[in-house]
């Protein structure tokens, strides 16, 4: 079973590797979006200092968002996907292996970008660290909470827009929260708290989402 | 003697049923509404710190509870849509989703009607009217992905693995008031402590919400009607009706 996750992981990530822009046009998206707020609300430093833990937030949950469609389109058009479920190996398993290699793909990129663009808002050194951090333990659970989402709207006409409003309010805690790190760390409190809550979402969200996303899949495919 | 739990879950039996029902409930909707209305309008006391326009609580307070409660009921048909596979669960679940979202636009209206003159503002970023709003877009986010799906099988199924991802939100919205510290007033009703409002202020307020539980249960039988309808017209009972209608 394990021999058969890797397999599901190293071929997502080889068919991502020859299909690099993919993953490029992710991070461009979240670079972009993240330099175009201070075009928009003004360069003064204070100010780019306090939204800055929101921005960065933002920006990388609508990248997250974008790649989405990805995780189980192709497999989908080709047939790939009504093999695995057929296959031995349990669709959970299945679909959390595949999350986990979308994750590394589109979700591990902007986690080790942020510190860089962070710089851009002149946050302090520790709180790059806290605000990449909040960053590493969310993405991966808006990348879950996503495959729930991108498996019910399969082959859908206009599945792009229907994701983003079925997926963006359950976003939100993830998101509350994931900002609120940062913040906490600003103002003395420390990002504690809100951290342990992310890894409390995180070990949730990847015990029961794999499952829904599971479920999900065979409605649409059947 | 066994009892048949399914006997109302076919479309055939449940239609007669839910239009007798649905005329029942109405008309007890609108019984409770007059009396509700006139107790909150005209007998309530003028409240010391807030003037007149706390009379919408008489509206607001019922409204908020029913979009979150139809929330978890629509999530419930559609736990058991799922688990038997009955076809009448989903059409309910779709059937509950258009009365729940405009019990949410109404709490949102109503509320921010309040806070102009209490807060002296429309909106705040507070935990229950942002998790309100959320609310608001996860009935849409249902409405949405069942309309953009033709074969109402999937669509049922997929619209019930969405309103049960959903239901986790409903716990997050009581609790956000515990959670984040924010300006909304904690709740003045509750099962554990007294009451802190006048009695007939509190009697006006649980009428109407019953007025709104009676107005939704007629509503949505109403609604549902009309899915099994366009659902099932290809069967005998639903032809002969819609000629005997006609």
């Amino acid at each position: 079973m394990i021999a058969a996750l890797r397999c599901v992981i190293v071929r997502d990530l080889r068919l991502a590797a020859r299909r690099s822009s993919d993953v490029l046009t992710v991070v461009l998206f979240f670079v972009i979006v993240v330099s175009l707020f201070p075009l928009g609300i003004g360069p003064e430093p204070k100010l780019l200092r306090t939204v800055a833990p929101g921005v960065l937030w933002v920006a990388a949950l609508l990248a997250s968002m974008l790649a989405l469609g990805r995780v189980f389109a192709a497999d989908h058009a080709d047939g790939t996907l009504e093999q695995m479920m057929l296959g031995a190996t349990p669709l959970g398993l299945v679909v959390a292996a595949k999350v986990f290699a979308h994750w590394l793909i589109s979700g591990l990129p902007l986690v080790l970008i942020s510190p860089v663009l962070a710089l851009q808002f002149d946050l302090s050194q520790e709180l790059l660290g806290v605000l990449a951090l909040s960053l590493a333990l969310g993405t991966p659970v808006l990348s879950l909470i996503g495959a729930i989402g991108a498996a019910l709207t399969l082959g859908l006409r206009g599945a792009g827009t229907l994701l983003s409003l079925l997926v963006l309010p359950l976003y939100v805690p993830v998101l509350v929260i994931g900002a609120g790190a940062a913040e906490a760390a600003a103002s003395g409190l420390g990002g504690h708290a809100q951290l342990l809550l992310l890894g409390a979402m995180l070990i949730f969200a990847g015990a029961f989402a794999p499952w829904a996303a599971a479920v999900a899949l065979r409605i649409s495919v059947e | 003697m066994s009892i048949n739990w399914f006997k109302y879950s076919s479309p055939q039996i449940f239609f007669p049923v839910a239009g007798r029902l649905a005329l029942g409930f109405g008309v007890l909707a609108v019984l409770a509404c007059a009396v509700g209305l006139y107790l909150g309008f005209f007998v309530a006391p003028t409240d010391a710190q807030q003037g007149e326009s706390y009379r919408i609580i008489f509206i607001h307070v019922p409204a908020a509870w029913m979009s979150m409660f139809l929330y978890v009921i629509m999530a419930f048909w559609a736990g058991i849509g799922l688990a038997f596979n009955t076809r009448l669960s989903g059409m309910m679940a779709s059937a509950i989703a258009p009365t729940g979202a405009l019990f949410t636009f109404i709490a949102l209206w109503t509320g921010s009607f309040w806070g102009k003159p209490t807060w002296g503002t429309w909106w705040v970023w507070d935990a229950r009217l942002t998790s309100e709003l959320i609310l608001l877009f996860l009935y849409f986010g249902f409405m949405a992905l069942q309309a953009s799906i033709d074969d109402p099988r999937r669509a049922d199924k997929a619209g019930a693995l969405l309103a049960l991802v959903g239901v986790v939100n409903v716990p997050i919205i009581y609790f956000s008031v515990k959670w984040w510290n924010t300006l909304h007033q904690g709740a003045s009703v509750s099962l554990t402590k007294a009451p802190t409002m006048a009695a007939t202020m509190l009697t006006g307020m649980l009428i109407m919400s019953f007025a709104f539980w009676f107005y939704s249960i007629a509503a949505i039988l109403l609604r549902a009607r009309c899915i099994m309808l366009e659902r099932e017209r290809s069967a005998d009972w639903a032809g002969q009706y819609a000629r005997g209608a006609a």
